[in-house]
């Protein structure tokens, strides 16, 4: 889960909305005027992102270059060389003008480790870490708004009970610790059960093409798809649950079955909309979250996508690498908010006007 | 005056705790929370700190659990079951600390916000919401990497990252309460500012403080484990979340030792949904809208 959002903290996220029911408006002057502000906050936080990550990692401990060439023998010159070619010979402020400078034009400086763009490492690795958190994603988000629609639509009997219990449950193990597990039963195999899926990795490298590689990678990407949709569907089924427990003592949905509406036309045509607002910002959010806090499902999987490669910069400490993460990470979240607010109001016509 | 005002704040905890009995999962964490905090105190007296001791193991190295070691070995030969014992005490202390932390932050910063207003608020509000939008995790993870290994560390580490959410609430529950008459009222009879934060919004947050804490505990606990097993937490203690490390070191996943790598995980689980629970039924007594619970 790694979120530390706690799925009853999610439920108030919720913004607050206006008493008036105006009627849709599409592109009105109003919504124009809280995008460019929803666009102007988006872009004052990239920027404190970006020098956060910057003064964050110059208080790391230890000379980089000194860590670099550990192991290696490297004279004095060879160092001031090296001190050059990363900038690191320069006072902080020039360091930091660069780096800004750099950053705006895509540029994020070149890793210790790999020697090697930190740019490019990233997009190296980016498809990884979308196919496996799109996938988990898509996946949970269908989940949780399943079961939270029938857990709140007969809230309080046993359904109900077995399936919170179950989530809420499933919402306080370590994703870590639930990989591990699944590689042990379902990878290396324990007692009656065979090893029926790859330990770790995206592809077995045995040079598939086409529908063989696809179902290849599929078979590779069962594992931590499962992890974390289990430690992750929690959160939506709980929003899920109590945005539609708000909406069922609404008058309209008496009207509805007034009207000698089916129990179930009542549920999907009126009820579940309404509901659906708050759930669909949150998976924005929870989407944003995702690609950091699959730091660990990656890890355990050796998945080769950003997370994996953050634990690598991390253990070095490779400077460039980590920060450029650190920015990418943050981005992700703030692109992910930027969505949910400007889809709100766009959803829900009192919200933002 | 003071008396008086004891006696409503008996009566209104007294009110909270009759229909937190009626939330029934709510009862249960709080029953497995008295027992796992009773075990954590008594380690001493039934594990004793020699457990840790990797010089003096009583077993051989990862032994399958067996009427002596109930739990089975580790590698260095210490009793399983004794070390999650143990560890208990480091992941309740990192978790209750940290979320403290973390709501105290949260508590001041929302409630000085909801107070003063104007541009202190903007202010306070613009830089709250910039560590909504870190990664929490990223950040705790950067932070326990540049300071010192401690528990300390990674207590700070979780407290500095986890308080926005707190703020956020505390700050939209301080501008409600002083919205209300008899703040006014406060201030026409000479109370300042401090008066009216410290007497008249402080006890009003403070249910929505203590569902906040306890619900950052569980949240706390796993990132405390998930750092631990990053290898960022304190190599010099026994944790739930390094033992998991260890399991993980000793090459507990490939040669399929189960019995090493479970327990500290279930026990993880176990604290972390009772904290949930209790949060959750807590919430749900101060908001009966939330309809959660039950």
């Amino acid at each position: 889960m790694a979120t530390a959002d706690t799925p009853a903290g999610a439920v108030r996220a919720e913004p607050a909305r206006t008493a008036d029911g105006a009627p849709r408006t599409g592109a009105s002057p109003g919504y124009l005027r809280h995008a460019a502000g929803k666009l102007g906050g988006a872009l004052v936080s990239l920027l404190a992102v970006l020098v956060t990550s910057f003064f964050l990692f110059r208080i790391v401990p230890g000379d980089p270059v000194r860590t670099m060439t550990r192991g290696v023998p490297t004279s004095a010159e060879q160092l001031a060389t090296l001190r050059r070619q990363f900038g690191l010979d320069q006072p902080l402020w020039q360091q930091f003008a660069d780096y800004c400078a750099k950053a705006l034009t895509g540029d994020l400086g070149t890793s210790f480790q790999f020697r090697a763009p930190v740019a490019e490492l990233i997009a190296a690795k980016l498809p990884a870490t979308l196919l496996l958190t799109g996938v988990a994603v898509v996946l949970y988000s269908a989940l949780g708004l399943w079961l939270g629609t029938r857990s709140a639509w007969r809230h309080g009997g046993l359904g109900d009970k077995l399936n919170t219990g179950i989530a809420l449950t499933l919402w306080s193990v370590p994703s870590f610790w639930l990989g591990l597990l699944l590689i042990i039963v379902f990878s290396v195999g324990a007692g009656p059960v065979p090893g029926l899926f790859p330990t770790g990795g995206m592809e077995s490298g045995t040079g598939e093409t086409g529908l063989a590689y696809v179902l290849d990678v599929g078979h590779h990407l069962v594992l931590p798809v499962v992890t974390l949709v289990a430690v992750g569907y929690a959160q939506t089924l709980l929003v899920m649950r109590s945005s539609l427990l708000d909406e069922m003592g609404g008058d309209y949905l008496t009207t509805a079955r007034a009207k000698g509406l089916r129990d179930d036309d009542v549920r999907r045509r009126h009820a579940v909309p309404n509901a659906l607002l708050p759930t669909v910002t949150m998976v924005f959010i929870n989407l944003g979250h995702v690609a950091a806090g699959s730091i660990l499902v990656e890890t355990v999987f050796s998945w080769p996508g950003l997370g994996g490669l953050f634990y690598q910069a991390l253990s070095v400490p490779d400077l460039p690498l980590v920060q450029g993460l650190f920015v990418v990470f943050a981005g992700a979240m703030i692109l992910m908010n930027l969505i949910a607010d400007l889809l709100y109001p766009l959803l829900d016509p009192r919200v933002g006007r | 005056m003071t008396s008086l005002a004891w006696e409503r704040r008996k009566g209104s905890a007294a009110r909270l705790w009759r229909s937190y009995r009626s939330h029934r999962a709510g009862l249960y964490g709080l029953a497995g929370l008295a027992a796992l905090a009773l075990l954590a105190l008594t380690a001493p007296l039934t594990v004793g700190a020699d457990v840790q001791s990797v010089t003096h193991a009583p077993g051989t190295a990862l032994e399958p659990p067996s009427a002596r070691f109930p739990l089975g070995t580790d590698r260095f030969g210490r009793s399983l079951l004794g070390l999650l014992v143990w560890g208990a005490r480091i992941s309740l202390l990192v978790g209750l600390l940290a979320a403290v932390l973390s709501v105290a932050i949260g508590t001041l910063v929302g409630v000085l916000a909801g107070h003063y207003g104007g541009w202190f608020s903007t202010v306070v509000m613009r830089i709250t919401d910039w560590f909504l939008v870190m990664p929490t995790l990223v950040l705790a993870i950067v932070l326990a990497t540049v300071m010192s290994r401690s528990v300390w560390t990674v207590v700070l580490a979780i407290g500095v990252t986890s308080w926005p959410t707190t703020a956020r609430l505390v700050r939209a529950q301080t501008i409600a309460v002083e919205s209300r008459p008899y703040i006014e009222r406060a201030t026409a009879l000479g109370g300042g500012h401090r008066h009216v934060m410290a007497r008249h919004v402080l006890p009003n947050v403070m249910p929505l403080v203590l569902a906040q804490t306890t619900l950052g505990i569980s949240a706390a606990i796993l990132t405390e484990a998930t750092l631990a097993f990053l290898g960022l937490g304190d190599p010099t203690v026994v944790s739930w979340g390094g033992m998991l490390q260890d399991a993980r070191e000793a090459g507990a996943v490939s040669s399929g030792h189960w019995w090493y790598l479970a327990p500290p995980g279930i026990a993880i689980a176990l604290v972390a949904l009772a904290f949930t629970l209790c949060g959750r039924a807590v919430e749900s007594v101060l908001n009966p809208r939330l309809g959660v619970g039950r």
